[in-house]
């Protein structure tokens, strides 16, 4: 049946939380209450990217974009838009005024300026429906690789389009599938890494969420290009969404024999199977995920031998990220000059960004290598909320460093990041502004490394905590002469001597603010003082007399009582009893209180 | 799965479904569906527009709805629109005329000129 009006909702984590079901279940009531329930339908669908305007629904054939949906306007949107033609003018995104609604997106830049390779279903199809995969090319990929080509012509096409690894090195993808083809071998695995343990990232969580067949797909193409009949996508059981809809598409496409055996008749054969991690961040180091899928504890282990000779239970192995995956049967239908014609000299094609912090437009982002960060924050991200300036951005996650304002113009690829001092990683984006410590910021990333850290060799497991413990002091108040220098010793001892990529990387967020904010790590130490008024033990709450009009406001708000004095007389702060909370600040009418 | 026939078979029956997310320039059928045009029977029009394209397999042709064209005396009224942006406006529709209009107009490119309003008013 082909209904007239299709009700396209998110149901990524995201909307999810902010009550997407619900407003689906009020729309089946008022859809059944007006009798246009066959005509219309609703369809769940993965993220669309916006999340901070979310609950995100489109409408169509208008294509009317509603944003900050809640299950309260669910009647006037059927009312309205379903009965009567109406659009709802005050919940679309973008120009609410538009004449109609293709006018009202005109100006939504977010859009505008992405490319969408990994995430073209997202969004578009409902998830949890094989067939509507399918009716978007889906499978096209697979049925192609496996009848009219050649494994080696698979990797030599992947190779050519110059896709690099998604999940934070950046290694050529063709050549990784190369080197596990060459292996002769009775048993090969394809391995899929969707334990995403960056703050701030959730593209592989979108992509699984939204288009987890796509996924399916491209594990397939590369057992075939590899000669592996078996693979193992390791997600982490924080994402039961994502692991949900994963379970439902494996059993779709066994249904329709997409795996399995005999995969179009031909003679190769291939399954899946789902791991579930615990979260632990040093999962994602592919050597440490691959013991966890044996059921072992998860830790690294020297490379090499590296994966592809031998990795899971000592086969050659191959292991890319979901992200990496998704690329794939785009690549083999539209041909690697396609890929290869979007991007940098050496970074090919589009890279999904998790854009948070500090930003108006939070959400996921994709867009061509070699845009800059500039285009990212400000055309896409919608800039800095309450026209604060721009500090810093932080990408690569607890791996990566912080790129300063200088520095926007770069265009964003694998080599200018890493010059730059940080690094692509799997794709977050951490906006800071000016009220951000840039010592604050090392020390949360250290503290996450010292909580992940396996444990298996000292340099992390010691290394990062006394680095850890340097930044307490130093954001305390209690810094040393010395204390910087030091900094900068451990921090080149754990780079040379961890044992996996991400002790090796843990102190790169010291070390790029340390580059690029080294006044402020003085400021700390020499005149114990934070420039941002973000370090709570430097900072003193006064009351400015001048300003102060004796109003009794802030001394009732006070928490603990360090406010005195007589009614429309200047009051005065005790910092002996001050907790330093904030709360007499945003309190006053006067701004009359001021900390430094 | 056996076959790439079967998985193309599958994607003809699925784009069908949905290609009404598709956003561009297509054929339009808008039918009036203020109280004027549901007192006078719209919602079997509208009804008959949908059975109709689904039963000769048209996908790029889409039905909505809109408010009230302003012509009440006229209800019930639907307007096609050309994916140029021509536009013809039909009145005093019931299910039978709405399935002539898909067979000759949007089938055939031939506007049932007795049903337009032109006709009416001459």
């Amino acid at each position: 049946m082909v209904c007239r009006s299709h009700i396209l909702i998110c149901n990524g984590t995201g909307c999810v939380a902010s009550k997407s079901p619900e407003i689906m279940a009020k729309l089946n009531e008022h859809l059944a209450a007006n009798g246009i329930e066959k005509e219309v339908k609703i369809v769940k669908t993965g993220c669309f990217g916006l999340c901070e305007k979310g609950p995100i629904m489109v409408i169509y054939p208008e294509g009317a974009t509603y944003c900050h949906v809640s299950p309260d306007d669910v009647e006037e949107i059927v009312n309205e838009h379903l009965v009567k033609g109406r659009i709802v003018k005050r919940l679309l995104l973008g120009d609410k005024d538009a004449e109609d609604v293709a006018k009202s997106l005109e100006n939504v830049g977010f859009f505008a300026r992405q490319q969408r390779v990994a995430l073209r279903n997202c969004g578009v199809i409902n998830p949890e429906n094989i067939d509507e995969y399918i009716a978007r090319d889906g499978y096209a990929a697979l049925a192609k690789a496996v009848t009219e080509m050649t494994p080696q012509q698979v990797i030599d096409e992947i190779k050519k389009s110059g896709l690099r690894g998604r999940g934070g090195a950046g290694f050529p993808t063709g050549l990784k599938w190369q080197f596990a083809a060459q292996e002769v071998n009775d048993q090969k695995y394809v391995c899929c890494n969707a334990d995403e343990g960056d703050p701030g990232a959730f593209m592989d969580r979108s992509v699984l969420e939204g288009d987890p067949h796509t996924v399916l797909e491209a594990m397939a193409i590369a057992g075939y290009a590899i000669g592996s009949n078996q693979g193992y996508i390791y997600v982490r059981a924080e994402y039961p969404i994502a692991v949900q809809r994963l379970k439902i598409a494996i059993d779709q496409a066994r249904e329709y024999g997409l795996l399995g055996k005999n995969i179009f008749g031909t003679n190769f054969s291939f399954d899946v199977d789902i791991r579930l991690g615990a979260g632990a961040f040093v999962c994602g180091e592919e050597t440490a995920l691959m013991t966890s899928i044996e059921g072992k504890r998860g830790e690294p282990r020297t490379r090499p031998p590296f994966p592809a000779v031998k990795g899971l239970w000592e086969k050659p192995t191959i292991l890319n990220n979901v992200e990496t995956y998704a690329n794939i049967p785009m690549i083999l239908l539209k041909g690697a000059e396609w890929f290869a014609s979007i991007g940098t000299e050496k970074s090919k094609g589009t890279k999904v960004f998790a854009v948070g912090g500090n930003i108006n437009n939070t959400g996921l982002v994709e867009i061509p290598m070699g845009t800059t960060l500039r285009e990212v924050i400000y055309d896409i991200g919608g800039g800095i909320p309450k026209g604060k300036a721009f500090k810093a951005a932080q990408t690569g996650g607890p791996s990566g460093g912080c790129i300063p304002a200088q520095h926007l113009d770069t265009p964003i690829d694998y080599d200018n990041l890493i010059a730059l001092g940080s690094m692509m990683g799997s794709g977050g984006l951490i906006v800071m502004d000016e009220d951000n410590c840039m010592v604050d910021i090392a020390k949360f990333f250290l503290e996450f490394t010292v909580d992940e850290s396996c444990g298996k060799c000292p340099p992390c497991r010691i290394g990062t905590k006394r680095m850890h413990e340097i930044l307490e002091r130093i954001t305390e108040g209690k810094g040393e002469e010395g204390d910087i220098e030091k900094l900068e010793t451990l921090a080149e001892s754990i780079k040379q001597g961890a044992l996996c990529g991400l002790g090796q990387t843990a102190p790169n967020p010291v070390l790029s603010t340390l580059r690029y904010f080294r006044d402020e790590y003085e400021a700390h130490v020499k005149e114990k003082r934070c420039p941002a008024g973000v370090c709570k033990a430097m900072l003193n709450f006064s009351i400015i007399p001048e300003k102060c009009k004796g109003c009794s406001l802030c001394a009732k708000k006070c928490p603990v009582g360090a406010i005195s004095g007589e009614i429309k007389k200047p009051y005065v702060i005790d910092t002996a009893k001050c907790i330093k909370c904030g709360v007499c600040m945003d309190s006053c009418k006067f701004a009359a209180i001021e900390k430094k | 799965m056996k076959s790439i026939e079967e998985l193309k078979a599958i994607k003809e029956r699925a784009l069908k479904e949905i290609s009404i997310r598709e956003n561009e320039n297509k054929v339009r059928i808008v039918v009036g569906m203020a109280t004027c045009g549901i007192a006078a029977g719209a919602k079997g029009v509208m009804s008959a527009f949908i059975e109709e394209l689904n039963k000769r397999n048209i996908q790029d042709v889409t039905v909505s709805m809109t408010g009230c064209i302003g012509i009440c005396r006229h209800e019930p009224i639907a307007e096609v629109y050309e994916a140029n942006g021509e536009k013809t406006t039909y009145i005093k529709l019931d299910a039978e005329k709405a399935r002539r209009i898909v067979a000759e107009h949007i089938v055939n490119q031939q506007p049932v000129i007795e049903f337009t309003i032109g006709a009416a008013e001459k």
